[in-house]
């Protein structure tokens, strides 16, 4: 019963992770991803998925996927069937599940986050059905494919898991608010573990989209740079698997990380620009924090939302010194979108192996492309490759429709 | 907590706006008229539409709605009427979706293939999965939780299992769960490829859940079964099955408010696993249309008003849904006498299946 809830499991006390997969356009896996993201690398090139012939920006950071994913139930035919996003969810979700040791013996959720789903196979829908009407070749499939349902199904299939599948669509915070959710799930003892994650593909509508908003950089993606002028997209997933800490120790699991705390808040000021102060942005760090029981002075590092547009940065960077105050002065802090774009529903996911990554071996990920940092910054930008001994890490997500999200990671010893 | 209460219902739907236009409609069991919507290639599709409110409602003047398409106003009406007068400054906010913003979204794509120099900046942002819920919380000041769930309309229910989550666990202290869906003809002739028979329909259902039953009567929302996950037609029937043995065992005064839709190959799994139910079985989806995820919430705002109404003692939802899960709910009454003597009487098989 999803209601009245059974609560099987004991309310955990602690949720930690142990398994991550990860992919972007630094490549597949953990120690690609972890090297090119400590070293500041940037992954942008231009776009070949789609015509951006009559677009103001050209650049974006695109996956090399692979022929084929090893590890899965599905079949060559079946793979090739696959959107691209789908693609993405499952090469990140395979790393995580083989690292976990999980196997199907047991239902198991999934909490998962993206904005488009399957939308490049709506795109291709489309097309045909505007221009060849009378043509129905592929069509119910690309019907099928485009849900996000299908994609969550597809992993389903491929890892032979059952269980209940929550799909949460709140723009850019969808991967924050999935681990959050997932994490609420075992903290609350509905579920012992949760995979979890957040997936996004490129695709021409959301591209075409941001560059209609002038949101993209015709030049640089440069968080909380004064000289920034707008985000840079791009493309991958990231999932998580997260377990209640006896049952990590029950079966001697390694544990990468902790996920601690976690909050989720409205601003209500406009579909498309934050507050000018960050309220909703204020309350999520402030609600995440007060989860964890951490004041702002523990926190290490702040992988930010820092999308690279005037507006969000400047609105960020006021609620985290209204946050912080006076210790924001010494908390590091980047986007690792200035390396991977914006990656939309993955962003959070991402970004949340991302602190693990940096929690585990003790490093920030820098923003290279970041020349003048901003007045408005009241904490330092990690601009260069650095080494840091930290044990909280705390990871903003923000999305249209004003949905905020913030994740506490805290490092395993 | 065993059970949650049920605070208000809201509906738009082709029967018009409000709960009344749909009990009215559902009561005639007249399948609405359809209309015809030209696609691509001088072809015409039928779907069953919202109708113009006959008043203009006073939410369409807020500048955050002046350019919303149609879900985010079935949405937004949906919801207030679910809410009526109540204010909680802890509203956590569930929208469920199955296709969303898709008017916008294929004008806005069409505007990109043309040109997308000029494809508007002002249809993207709408475009996007939540911009309802974005806009239902701007109009209600709510700045707590607020997740748009993704999926086919067994979704809904899950929707109401996460609000009362947020209940249980403190995070709200009342959730509205909102389920919307428009129609476009990219969405009908996406359907067309599945059934000739079924017409697409758009609306909006809106359930507003709480700890403490309201003063008038209560009606409470005693269980949500397991998602229950399938792949193909065989484990889709297997689903339905599974929701059906959840559900506590029902006798013959209570009420069914199916999904069927009077598509047969749409309808045969939950059919099936219901085919044994002893008492009035109701399917608003046959007059209605194919409403996605409006449509499941619609099954759940006749049940609840149903019970409401002390037609029933109570009322089971089951939703097989059309390509991800099968999952059920049931709503049982507590009714004060005032209500009971105010009722239209009990089990009048309104929209009965034989």
């Amino acid at each position: 019963m999803l209601f009245p809830c059974s609560r099987h499991q004991p309310r955990a006390s602690q949720v930690v992770v142990t398994g991550a997969g990860i992919v972007t356009a630094l490549g597949m896996g953990w120690r690609p991803n972890a090297e090119g993201f400590r070293q500041g690398r940037t992954a942008f090139r231009p776009v070949t998925l789609f015509d951006v012939s009559r677009q103001r920006a050209k650049l974006a950071a695109e996956v090399d996927l692979p022929d084929e994913i090893a590890g899965t139930r599905l079949g060559s035919r079946a793979q090739r069937r696959l959107d691209r996003a789908a693609k993405l969810l499952l090469i990140a979700a395979v790393e995580a599940w083989q690292q976990a040791g999980w196997t199907a013996d047991k239902p198991l959720p999934i909490v998962l986050g993206t904005t488009s789903g399957g939308m490049r196979m709506g795109e291709d829908f489309y097309r045909q059905a505007a221009r060849e009407p009378a043509c129905a070749r592929r069509q119910a499939s690309r019907v099928l494919q485009y849900q996000p349902q299908r994609q969550g199904l597809d992993l389903a299939k491929a890892l032979n898991i059952r269980g209940p599948q929550t799909i949460i669509a709140n723009a850019c915070a969808s991967g924050a608010n999935a681990i959050g959710h997932a994490w609420h799930l075992i903290r609350h003892g509905q579920a012992e573990r949760v995979l979890t994650g957040g997936y996004d593909a490129l695709n021409q509508l959301v591209f075409s989209g941001f560059d209609s908003l002038q949101a993209l950089s015709p030049t640089e993606c440069r968080p909380f740079d004064a000289r920034r002028d707008g985000l840079a997209l791009g493309e991958g997933a990231a999932v998580l698997a997260l377990e209640s800490l006896d049952s990590a120790r029950r079966r001697s699991a390694e544990i990468l990380g902790e996920i601690c705390g976690y909050s989720s808040a409205t601003d209500v000021h406009h579909l498309t620009q934050p507050h000018p102060d960050g309220n909703a942005a204020l309350a999520t760090m402030r609600g995440a924090c007060e989860a964890a029981g951490v004041q702002p002075e523990q926190i290490g590092y702040i992988n930010a939302h820092g999308t690279g547009t005037p507006l969000n940065d400047s609105a960020e960077a006021a609620a985290i010194a209204r946050w912080a105050n006076g210790a924001a002065a010494n908390m590091p802090i980047s986007s690792t979108k200035a390396g991977v774009g914006h990656l939309l529903g993955a962003a959070g996911a991402v970004e949340a192996v991302v602190c693990l990554m940096a929690l585990r071996e003790q490093w920030l990920p820098p923003m290279r492309s970041v020349e003048s940092p901003d007045a408005a910054c009241a904490f330092p930008l990690v601009r260069e490759p650095t080494e840091a001994r930290f044990d909280y890490a705390l990871s903003n997500s923000f999305g249209f429709g004003g949905v905020n999200a913030s994740l506490v990671l805290r490092r395993w010893a | 907590m065993s059970e949650l209460f049920v605070h208000g219902i809201g509906a738009v739907s082709p029967a018009g706006w409000g709960v009344s236009a749909l009990r009215a409609s559902l009561k005639s069991a007249a399948a609405l008229p359809a209309k015809k919507l030209p696609r691509p290639g001088g072809k015409t599709l039928q779907v069953r539409v919202v109708p113009p409110p006959s008043l203009k409602l006073p939410f369409f003047a807020n500048p955050r709605l002046r350019r919303t398409s149609g879900i985010s106003q079935f949405a937004v009406a949906a919801a207030l009427e679910a809410l009526g007068e109540a204010r909680s400054p802890r509203l956590g906010i569930v929208l469920c979706v199955m296709t969303g913003g898709v008017a916008y979204s294929r004008r806005f794509y069409d505007e990109t293939l043309r040109d997308p120099t000029t494809a508007s900046p002002v249809v993207f942002p709408e475009t996007v999965f939540n911009a309802p819920a974005s806009h239902l919380a701007a109009l209600l000041g709510a700045g707590g939780i607020n997740y748009t769930l993704v999926g086919d309309p067994g979704t809904f229910l899950q929707g109401l299992a996460l609000a009362a989550e947020w209940l249980q666990n403190d995070l709200a202290d009342a959730c509205l769960v909102v389920g919307a869906d428009e129609a476009d003809w990219t969405t009908a002739s996406a359907f067309r490829l599945f059934s000739r028979q079924a017409v697409l329909a758009e609306g909006a259902g809106a359930i507003c859940l709480c700890r403490e039953p309201p003063a008038q009567s209560a009606i409470a929302m005693r269980a949500i079964t397991d998602s229950q996950l399938f792949f193909d037609a065989a484990s889709r029937r297997e689903a339905a099955r599974r929701v059906r043995a959840e559900l506590p065992a029902s006798d013959r005064a209570e009420l069914l408010c199916d999904s069927a839709t009077g598509v047969a190959k749409f309808d045969a799994a939950e059919r099936d696993a219901w085919k044994d139910w002893p008492g009035t079985r109701l399917s608003p989806k046959r007059f209605l249309g194919e409403g996605l995820m409006a449509g499941a919430a619609w099954q759940c705002v006749v049940a609840v008003d149903a019970v409401r109404l002390g037609l029933y003692p109570a009322a089971v939802v089951p939703v097989t849904g059309c390509n991800h899960q099968a999952i059920g709910a049931r709503f049982e009454g507590r009714i004060t006498p005032s209500l009971r003597d105010a009722g239209a009487g009990r089990g009048q098989g309104r929209g009965e299946i034989s």
